[in-house]
């Protein structure tokens, strides 16, 4: 690592003013676990780290009739364990029981695992975030991508958006609340992350001198939700596609449905293809089959993964399937 | 003085104060107005935050119920500062990374990897290390069902693995196969000793450790 | 003539029981100190610049600002300007300092210009037309190889089966001993034929050996009734050592070195370091007290050991440590080569195999590498082989743990199942009727391993043709494979000490990989001896003890315990010697057995073990044992083991996701010293094997040049959770027990890989040619076959 200054605020608007106007210059560190291996590896390198852990009014979850609120600094772990969380959201404590290992969950907050980067092997081998070569070739359309998009992947950007709870969130109709120093502003989850165009941008809204406070859930009643990942091994593996769905249910046919895929494009990736097929509809295999293929009908593989389009789609279904047959509320 | 000490202390004497400059000068986070030469502080709303590094600083350790004094720069990670400042030298660097659980160590009773801690993080926090489990000469019941089960060959995992297997049966005493499915996924090992290490669960999972 | 045979199993007390490893303690404790964890007084950190580019020349190297820097105590270039880089990650610079951050600080100020050169990292099947290179060897091709550190049996191979453009002179081989050359290399290049005509061939990345024939192949093949073509092969995998690679040195004075060195050769790193660093070899002590974990990368003082020696003399002989981090670890320190082949097998109707044919490729890095041994196990009697070696910009290739044989074993094994699934035979069946063609020695242990294994595993209500399964879209299937290996002790030499006051110490320059080797040395001698292993104190893993082989190709089980063995056998005799008067006894009438010295003839006679030494006198006494020693018959370690592994997989079709659901090993290794540990040996290697059968591959991108996985997420190893039930079953008794004590780190360790492709193809239906069985391989061979 670098050196850099470390400063450990005590209230939100003292993060905030110890925060850059500009990414490069102050990072905020929280679980540590993404921030610090990035650091080692010199893909970034910020002159301050703002501690935002010392913060007392980020932690914490919160249930009643309108719903959820998590704290940015809660962890995984604690998440996951809530007691609130697992009776509403159990779609929600299966994909963080999912993510991560017990060290993971103890360490990892909310906030840091919506904001970490993208675990693209050229951008952690410091190649960049939209890798080139000097001659401005795309160093991921032709080299090994068995890992990229295979859906908004027409930019210069080819990762994977890598959060494996944030499809699900999307799915329940989370909101992110963020504080900056022109206020506090609460965002659509979904809206909250971007493709970015240059190298200097981010894959998400978060300003650099923002933190983000809390995410907001709305009441889960009525709603059947999944969460499904496809992994090659068995535990704390970065998975090949996610899938995540939330059913509002009027009796056994399907109201509204949310259907957000993971690890497919440099975004969470909303499928309204999906959504369009289940809707009024009660799910059975061929349902959820025909939903799993509008969800993947525009995908568009490089050159070595055309298999996830595959991945992606049996998540689908699985995450369908798993919600109507499951015990999710 | 010893001889390590005091090739730190030459350093420190070559880097004090100007690196503080230098590293002033080449930030440009503009909202931080230093206010102090010596005991550093910069003003945030209104209000002095103190302001360590990027020199090396005095810190303060509970390490397996001990006092520990080190001088660190806020780089150094809680895994370099057990190691290399303490001469702790049960938990291992292997990735150093938060992905293989060589370092696992206990914060406050629950396991983390020290590798992804910073050390200036860890103060005023109850560290606990592999070293500690030992009581008189005696080998905690995990350690002994290791032994037991032959869940060691290079050993270079074990230590974090213990700790690891500490933390989940005082968690799940009684554990399923699907607690130990997600409870012991955060550490690797290369000999493949896993066959041993799930005996020695189940050894004391029986017995109640 | 003292007998020095191993007991018979009446008469073990200790050795083939189930024994705890004696240094467990220490491990779980988290007590036992790694090369990582030695801290000498004073110790300066070391790093390492790395070359970014898979081939490049370095134009200039700028030192000056991590010169100035404060803390900074020593800068060492490794290689020079104009130094031609083959692999990306290679040693360009190193430093040391006053703790590790500035250690980190001073490699980032240096400036280091490249010239970047065309590479090739890619092992894929050699393209139609690629020039190959065929002719003799030039004294610039040693160099390179040398540089590329290219294993030097490697290089004797090549220099003969090539021969060499030019006969060098004196000088130039000096020169090039300087840089490395051993022996062995150096007699090879005396001894090549020399071809000047052919000198100025072209370069090229693609080597291709000449054809191998036995029998005739086409004849065979047009006679075979049956026959099954396929491709097959395994990728580039690392060790992934958890303990990193290096070592720290000092210099105790001007010309004494003490080095503290991870490494499964602790009696062979002094003669290694010494060559370069121009010092006796005897003025260099090297120590270990437990290694986190070598595999076979670890024999040599690497690059980076040497430049901690030079750093030190630079830093007035302060200790410098060198631990290479996670990700050179898995760039730099060894990777096993890759091997692919397109196979052409024959049989008659009756399964009967007569012919092979096949065309192989792969790499080892920059030396390119061999063909590894096939046809594997069965010597088919009609074969036709080529091969090309691919020379190509990854790092050096390294020994991994039983060298070419999981390679071997996959093309094999895989390319042999497929041919059972062509006549419709299980492949159970069809092994065991083709077990002749295995080394005559070894079928009655292959017959009697796969019928164990059978009942094992289940095999006969698992086991179904291919592809016929229950329906849905999670299938299981079996698959079976069997492997060989050598295993003989090497040489070692053991001093024991037996003292007036009944105290005994052993010392022994030989190391513990993880294997065993304490309890091993400890059991033999305590088994010998006729006391407790806590009676006797073991001194290993220094240059200060006598010397004992490297840890590699299971040999150390055979060779320590065989000159344990003799020194203990010695040593008791020389106490009879002595005691005998005492109890009026002659001294082959005497017998140590838990503790006591006593009569045989009349057990009533005794002395404890302490009154009985107390009659050595004043003195103690040391013996040496040595392995070999033809003097001192019988050899008690052998060569030769069979084993077979099975598989049962479950594979979602869907995803193409693949997990183990049980193993099975059965494997024979002589007389078994200690059986847990020997069961621990197959269990780690079933591990092992299912981890680079599902997960393990060096992924390098030619794009770039570059690893893209040298890490602990995407260089995925199997986790506690992959690990299915694992069954292991060690041949013990009559006919394996007398054979003496062969080594077992190897051979299980062969076979898991290609029984799980077996097994995958047994559920599936279709082949998945390449390990690793990743879910985008599976899926690519499963629409193969709906297409077909």
């Amino acid at each position: 690592m670098r050196p850099f200054e470390y400063v450990s605020p005590t209230t939100k608007a003292q993060a905030v003013s110890l925060l850059a106007s500009n990414w490069g210059q102050a990072e905020i560190l929280a679980g540590g676990t993404d921030l610090l291996a990035l650091m080692k590896d010199d893909v970034v390198a910020p002159k301050r780290l703002v501690n935002i852990k010392d913060i007392r009014d980020l932690t914490g979850v919160t249930y009643n009739a309108q719903g959820l609120r998590i704290g940015a600094l809660t962890n995984l772990g604690d998440l996951a364990d809530d007691a609130n969380v697992r009776k509403n959201y159990p779609a929600l404590s299966d994909a963080l029981i999912e993510a991560a290992s017990p060290q993971i969950r103890n360490m990892a907050t909310l906030g840091g695992n919506l904001c970490q980067r993208p675990r693209c092997w050229f951008f952690r081998n410091g190649l960049g975030l939209l890798p080139k070569d000097e001659t401005g070739k795309e160093l991921v359309t032709d080299g090994d991508n068995r890992y990229h998009a295979i859906l908004g992947n027409d930019g210069p950007a080819k990762f994977v958006s890598p959060s494996t709870i944030v499809p699900i969130l999307i799915a329940y109709g989370a909101k992110i609340r963020v504080e900056g120093p022109k206020g506090k502003r609460e965002v659509p989850l979904e809206k909250f992350y971007v493709i970015p165009k240059t190298e200097t941008e981010r894959e998400h809204d978060l300003q650099p001198n923002e933190i983000v406070t809390e995410v907001v859930l709305p009441a889960s009643t009525g709603v059947k939700a999944a969460h499904y990942e496809v992994r090659q091994k068995q535990a704390f593996d970065w998975p090949l596609a996610v899938a995540a769905v939330a059913l509002k249910m009027n009796g056994s046919n399907v109201q509204a449905a949310r259907v957000v895929m993971g690890y497919v494009a440099p975004l969470p990736w909303p499928s309204p293809e999906a959504e369009q097929v289940l809707s009024g509809q009660s799910i059975d295999d061929d349902i959820a089959q025909k939903a799993a293929d509008a969800a993947v009908k525009n995908a568009k593989p490089l050159s070595h993964n055309a298999y996830k389009v595959q991945l992606a789609r049996v998540s689908v279904k699985r995450a369908l399937l798993k919600a109507v047959s499951g015990g999710a509320a | 003085m010893r001889d390590d000490d005091s090739n730190k202390k030459e350093k420190q004497d070559e880097r004090s104060g100007v690196s503080r400059r230098d590293f002033l000068k080449i930030s440009s986070i503009s909202v931080a107005v230093p206010l102090v030469a010596g005991p550093k502080a910069v003003l945030a709303a209104g209000e002095q935050v103190p302001v360590h590094g990027p020199g090396a600083g005095a810190m303060q350790f509970t390490i397996n119920g001990k006092k520990y004094k080190a001088n660190l720069e806020p780089r150094v990670t809680l895994l370099d500062a057990l190691r290399d400042e303490f001469d702790i030298t049960g938990a291992k660097r292997v990735c150093d990374r938060a992905e293989c659980g060589a370092c696992t160590v206990l914060i406050n009773n629950k396991p983390v990897y020290a590798c992804s801690v910073l050390a200036i993080e860890a103060q005023g926090k109850q560290v606990t290390t592999v070293e500690s489990l030992m009581q008189q000469g005696k080998l905690h019941p995990i350690q002994q069902a290791f032994v037991d089960n032959d869940a060691s060959q290079c050993g270079f995992c074990t230590p974090g693995f213990v700790v690891a297997c500490k933390a989940f049966l005082d968690k799940h005493p009684n554990p399923t196969a699907e607690d130990i499915r997600h409870g012991l996924s955060g550490n690797l090992c290369r000999c493949g000793t896993y066959h041993g290490i799930q005996q020695a669960i189940a050894q004391v999972a029986q017995k109640g450790a | 003539m003292p007998d020095y045979s191993w007991p018979d199993a009446g008469h073990r007390t200790l050795i083939g029981k189930r024994i705890s490893r004696v240094d467990s303690p220490v491990k779980v404790s988290g007590q036992a100190k790694y090369t990582y964890d030695v801290k000498r007084p004073g110790l300066l950190f070391g790093k390492i610049l790395r070359c970014p580019y898979a081939h490049a020349k370095v134009i200039s190297i700028d030192t000056s600002a991590a010169e100035k820097m404060p803390g900074v105590k020593a800068v060492h270039i490794i290689q020079k300007s104009n130094s031609t880089i083959h692999w990306a990650g290679d040693e360009i610079v190193a430093v040391a300092a006053v703790d590790e951050p500035t250690a980190e600080d001073a490699i980032r100020s240096i400036e280091v210009k490249y010239q970047k050169l065309p590479h090739l990292v890619s092992d894929a099947e050699p393209p139609k037309g690629a020039a190959e290179a065929q002719g003799p060897i030039s004294m610039d091709d040693i160099d390179e190889m040398l540089d590329n550190q290219v294993p030097p049996r490697q290089m004797v191979e090549q220099i003969q089966q090539y021969g060499i453009t030019s006969k060098p002179e004196e000088e130039t081989l000096n020169g090039l001993k300087e840089d490395g050359a051993t022996d062995d290399v150096i007699n090879a290049i005396r001894a090549a034929t020399v071809h000047p005509e052919e000198g100025t061939r072209p370069k090229s990345n693609y080597q291709k050996a000449a054809a191998q024939t036995v029998g005739d192949g086409e004849k065979a093949f047009a006679q075979a009734e049956v026959s099954s073509e396929g491709l097959y092969g395994a990728p580039v995998i690392t060790h992934c050592c958890l303990e990193s690679h290096g070592s720290t040195s000092e210099w105790t004075d001007n010309d004494h070195l003490l080095v503290h060195m991870s490494t499964q050769n602790v009696s062979g790193i002094a003669g290694q370091m010494a060559e370069l660093l121009k010092v006796p070899a005897t003025n260099i002590r090297v120590h270990q007290d437990h290694i986190g974990g070598g595999f076979g990368s670890k024999f040599g003082p690497d690059r980076w050991g040497i430049a901690t020696a030079e750093i030190s003399k630079k830093a007035d002989g302060k200790p410098v440590r060198i631990m290479l981090e996670r990700d050179s670890e898995l760039k730099v320190a060894g990777a096993r080569p890759s091997a692919y082949a397109r196979v052409k097998v024959g049989a008659k109707k009756d399964g009967t195999i007569v012919a092979w044919q096949s065309e192989s490729w792969g790499t080892g890095g920059p030396g390119g590498g061999g063909m590894p041994p096939i046809p594997y196990v069965l010597s088919i009697p009609n074969q036709r082989k080529e091969h090309t070696a691919i020379r190509n910009n990854i790092g050096p290739a390294r020994a991994w743990r039983a060298p070419n044989h999981p390679q071997a074993a996959v093309i094999t094994m895989c390319a042999l199942d497929d041919l059972a699934a062509k006549l419709n035979m299980d492949p159970l069946e069809f092994f065991l009727k083709n077990i002749e063609l295995a080394t005559k020695d070894r079928q009655n242990t292959y017959r009697e391993e796969l019928g164990i294994a059978s009942d094992l595993m289940g095999w006969k209500q698992k086991w179904h043709p291919r592809g016929q399964n229950a329906s849905g879209n999670v299938v299981r299937g079996v698959g079976l494979s069997m492997h060989t290996w050598g295993g003989r002790g090497h040489a070692s030499d053991c001093d024991l000490t037996l003292h007036p006051d009944g105290s005994v110490d052993i010392k022994l320059g030989t190391q513990d990989i993880g294997t065993g080797t304490r309890t091993t040395i400890l059991i033999v001698a305590a088994d010998t001896l006729g006391i407790p292993m806590d009676g006797i104190k073991l001194y290993i893993g220094d240059t200060l003890y006598p010397p004992s082989g490297g840890s590699g190709g299971s040999t150390t089980p055979g060779g320590v315990s065989s000159s344990t063995r003799r020194a203990a056998v010695d040593a008791r005799d020389a106490l009879f010697a002595k005691v005998a008067p005492a109890l009026n006894a002659q001294p082959d009438d005497l017998e140590s057995v838990n503790g006591t010295v006593r009569v045989k003839s009349n057990p009533s006679k005794s002395l404890s073990w302490k009154e009985a030494c107390s009659k050595l006198g004043a003195m103690p006494v040391t013996v040496r044992g040595k392995n070999p020693d033809k003097s001192k018959p019988p050899d008690l370690t052998n060569s030769g083991v069979g084993g077979v592994s099975m598989a049962e997989v479950e594979v979602d079709t869907d995803t193409g996701v693949v997990k183990a659901k049980k193993m099975v090993a059965v494997q024979d290794c002589g007389l078994i010293i200690d059986l847990k540990m020997a069961e621990s040996s197959c269990y780690g290697a079933l591990i092992m094997g299912i981890s680079y059968a599902l997960f393990e591959e060096k992924v390098m991108d030619q794009t770039t040049g570059r690893m893209l996985n040298p890490n602990m997420e995407y260089y995925r190893l199997a986790g506690l959770n992959d690990i299915p039930e694992l069954v292991v079953h060690m041949m013990t008794g009559k006919g394996y027990d007398e054979r003496g004590v062969i080594g077992l780190g190897e051979p299980p360790v062969i076979s898991p890989g290609a029984a799980i492709s077996n097994a995958v193809a047994n559920a599936i239906g279709v082949r998945v040619p390449f390990l690793p069985l990743t879910p985008d391989r599976v899926l690519a061979a499963l629409s193969q076959k709906a297409g077909a």
